[in-house]
């Protein structure tokens, strides 16, 4: 069933005029997902920038209803709101829409906790790497060497394996997007939302201000990410991996694009050493041998 | 319709209570347009109406509308709150679109 | 035998029912016909929660209840369910509330109406799971309704109570039923358990000012400008001071039904033609009215100011019954740190420190604190201001039968010593350096 771009809905699902930055992902990301699910979203968003994208009372930013809740607290929140919804016979997409800080780190025990009661909500991280809203600071889904404002000589860390750390709870539905792939994260979206469970959806924003490149190269670095093999588009249904593409056509490295054509383009790299550079070839790698191997463990190798 | 509960309707009902509530409105940051240093212009006969600079904008300020009834559909732009990121004009796969400095066209 | 106990005029079901103060605010749950509740477990409040879940599986009460992996997880849950237009409750006590502290000030700001139960225990470290205030009075600036139950029987009415006053459309905030942590949650009292017909006459259907759901395009909490900020502000502490009027109402509305009389925030024992006044909130105030027998057999004309309700603060009913008294003496079960105990500092201010009043912090931890202590305490004050004519003192600390004047009170004579301190009380001097 191939989407037709032009019968999307042309609602609008982001009002213009909102407080985003130019060329910000979120913004993109969310337009997505209205298109993709309409007008029965009811959004949790914890702390982080699409907290602050809305703009100032009297008015909103976002094209959807908008529940502001603590940091800590989205997955569970969206919990109690879905079960009121459903119990009240009210249909609804009670879907959380959180930064990777209120995901991956002060966010992360709500989530497990969500994920394992198997509540009802998609939880969608929009992922850019870093803590933005509060300017720039490192986040466990930082990349390896990267400059933040807490790691000004390149992040010692690496990017935390997020969707790998909920698939361990065992979830119906787990997958990867990118703004770069509009098709594939509304695809996945419709597809999330006829699944009953919790639906976990990591969505990969690159940051023209919290990365450093040009605001209208927000889709072209997306894009890179994943034709160069720093992002891997998959889903995990019930259990089951699979890659999508054009990730499907990138498991033989000679394929993808040198890392080089990702990096260069970003200022948060721009000093990184070659021996760094290294170490982030060898995280990138080391997950697309885990890709790999659960592929062969399921006999698709 | 708020549901029952409690095998009762559900009342709701905020009196004259100050709520922190703010219903979804254009311009919730000002007029954004002021931001930009440079816009989006278009060459409309090398636009070949493919939509994706209208999938892409960050801002959703551009409507696809025909140039003349029965016309091809090709981008309008919302100057006012458009932020002049250049999205459009780089996701552009005919470069219908460029981005001039506002400088420029103000004459200066 | 069962048989030959009098019916008491105050059972409108026509039975008491032994039960834990745990068991009674379970049963005010099912009563209010809950139908959301998400808590963890804490020591003493996890009866509670079993409870519920006990009758959520016998079919006796229609809800859900959500395992939620925290606290701080368990009132943004029961926030999600109300907001989304269900009746929630909550419970929890002590680091539980603690952790969940940010989570009050969502709650409250939303304006979205909350019940949650605290079963009073003490803060650590050390580890302490016996009663203390310390977490209740962590509550106060929050914009939360406070209510502090003296036995079972009101931790049941008050539940119930909360719901209809919290769902007032004149307060539209969130409540809390504070009850003394293994004192009433755990001690069996006999509780007359309204018939369900009856709470049903008494509590309206869920009211709250808006729903989330789809549909309704709004944002809830993005920024505002700082001026409309202190706006929204100010109509929370409106809203919380209309509660006043809201409780009154409801309290005599549920003494008609039940027979027993909620009309005021605070209880009054004796207290109208008293020359002193022992003041507090919870169970030990039950001692307190049985030290005020003792002690008006010896004389001494004292009466029991119970605060039934800490937030809204009965300012205008504290200073009606306070401001002409001679004496009074603040029983405090929980201390400020670096000042005195909360109830001192509120009392003193509502009663513009016009008569005495002392401060007298005990019980802390737990501590046994007995109406023959009560009774102690409050001669030992009225000897204090025979002496001087008049007192003024912050924190006379009572621990273990002896006081210990601290500062910020100057140095008073004191009658007995600390057992196990090792600060040398009798030195601190003038200044209470």
């Amino acid at each position: 069933m191939a989407l037709n771009i032009k019968t999307l809905p042309k609602k609008k699902y982001v009002m213009p005029g909102h407080a985003a930055c130019p060329g910000c992902p979120e913004t993109m990301g969310f337009r997505h997902l209205g298109m993709a699910l309409g007008d029965k979203v009811v959004t949790v968003i914890p702390a982080g920038c699409s907290a602050v994208i809305q703009g100032l009372w009297p008015k909103q930013g976002w094209g959807l209803p908008a529940l502001n809740i603590v940091f800590a607290a989205g997955a569970a929140t969206a919990s109690g709101l879905a079960r009121a919804l459903e119990r009240r016979g009210v249909e609804a997409h009670v879907v959380v829409w959180a930064g990777d800080g209120g995901t991956a780190d002060i966010g992360l025990q709500s989530l497990s906790g969500a994920a394992e009661r198997g509540e009802n909500i998609i939880y969608i991280c929009v992922d850019n790497e870093a803590y933005m809203n509060t300017g720039i600071q490192r986040s466990s889904l930082t990349p390896h060497g990267a400059w933040t404002t807490t790691t000004h000589r390149g992040n010692p860390g690496t990017k935390k394996p997020m969707p790998q750390i909920v698939a361990a709870h065992r979830v119906p539905y787990i997958a990867t997007t990118s703004v770069g792939y509009p098709w594939d994260f509304i695809a996945k979206l419709r597809k999330a939302a006829e699944i009953r469970g919790f639906k976990y959806i990591h969505l990969h924003a690159p940051c023209p201000v919290g990365w450093r490149f040009d605001s209208g190269l927000t889709e072209k670095v997306a894009k890179l990410a994943v034709e160069t093999g720093a992002w891997i588009l998959y889903e995990y249904e019930n259990g089951r991996l699979k890659l999508n593409p054009p990730s499907n056509r990138l498991l033989d490295p000679s394929k993808r694009k040198p890392l080089e054509e990702y990096i260069k383009l970003q200022g948060r790299f721009r000093d990184i050493s070659p021996r760094t550079l290294e170490m982030l070839k060898k995280d990138i790698d080391r997950n697309w041998e885990e890709i790999r191997a659960t592929l062969r463990a399921q006999g698709d190798l | 319709m708020p549901s029952t509960t409690q095998g009762k309707e559900l009342i709701v009902d905020r009196r004259n209570h100050f709520l922190p509530l703010s219903p979804s409105d254009i311009g919730s940051a000002g007029k954004t347009g002021s931001w930009r240093t440079e816009r989006p212009v278009l060459s409309p006969d090398k636009c070949t109406s493919c939509y994706l600079c209208w999938l892409y904008c960050p801002d959703d300020v551009i409507t696809m509308q025909p140039r003349e009834p029965g016309g091809k559909e090709v981008p309008v732009i919302d100057y006012e709150y458009c932020k002049g990121c250049g999205v459009c004009a780089n996701v552009c796969p005919v470069k219908a679109l460029s981005m001039v400095s506002e400088e420029e066209l103000l004459g200066a | 035998m069962a048989k030959s106990i009098p019916k008491p005029q105050w059972s409108v079901s026509g039975e008491l029912i032994p039960m834990r103060g745990n068991d009674a605010v379970a049963y005010a749950v099912k009563l209010a016909r809950v139908e959301f509740v998400a808590a963890y477990p804490i020591t003493p409040q996890t009866i509670i929660v079993e409870k519920i879940d006990e009758m959520i599986s016998r079919g006796e009460l229609e809800a859900e209840m959500m395992h939620v992996e925290s606290e701080h997880s368990a009132l943004a849950a029961t926030y999600g369910a109300a907001i989304g237009g269900v009746r929630s409750f909550t419970a929890t006590s002590s680091h539980g509330l603690a952790y969940m502290y940010e989570v009050l000030w969502w709650v409250a700001g939303s304006r979205v109406p909350v019940v949650m139960a605290i079963v009073a225990r003490a803060i650590g470290p050390p580890w302490n799971i016996h009663v203390e205030h310390s977490d209740i009075m962590a509550t106060r600036e929050t914009g939360w309704l406070v209510s502090v139950a003296e036995n079972n029987q009101e931790a049941l009415d008050l539940t119930i109570l909360m719901f209809r006053v919290t769902e007032d459309p004149r307060v539209y905030l969130p409540g809390i039923i504070g009850l003394d942590g293994f004192i009433l949650s755990h001690t069996v009292e006999p509780v007359d358990v309204p018939p369900q017909k009856v709470v049903d006459e008494f509590l309206p259907p869920r009211r709250q000012p808006y729903v989330f759901e789809p549909g309704k395009l709004v944002a809830m909490g993005n920024l505002m400008p700082d001026e409309i900020f202190e706006e929204h502000r100010i109509d929370m502490h409106y809203s919380l001071m209309k509660a006043v009027r809201a409780i009154e109402e409801a309290g005599r509305e549920y003494s008609k039904l039940t027979g027993r009389d909620y009309s005021r925030l605070t209880e009054c024992y004796r207290c109208s033609d008293a020359d002193y006044l022992i003041a507090g909130t919870g169970s030990w105030m039950g001692d307190a009215k049985i030290a005020v027998d003792l002690l008006r057999e010896k004389g001494l004309k004292f009466g029991a100011l119970r605060l039934r309700w800490i937030r809204p603060f009965p300012w205008h009913e504290v200073r009606e019954l306070g401001l002409n008294k001679k004496l009074v003496v603040v029983l405090d079960r929980s201390i400020s740190f670096g000042y005195a105990g909360q109830l001192f500092i509120e009392l003193s201010s509502a009663l513009e420190a016009k008569p005495s009043i002392v401060g007298v912090p005990a019980g802390i931890g737990g501590l046994d604190i007995s109406y023959n202590d009560i009774a102690y305490i409050a001669e030992e004050a009225t000897r204090l201001l025979e002496e001087k004519g008049r007192i003024y003192t912050p924190v006379l600390w009572y621990h273990l039968g002896g006081f210990k004047p601290l500062p910020p009170s100057k140095h008073v004579e004191t009658t007995r010593r600390a057992q196990f301190l090792s600060i040398d009380i009798e030195s601190i001097g003038e200044d209470g350096e």
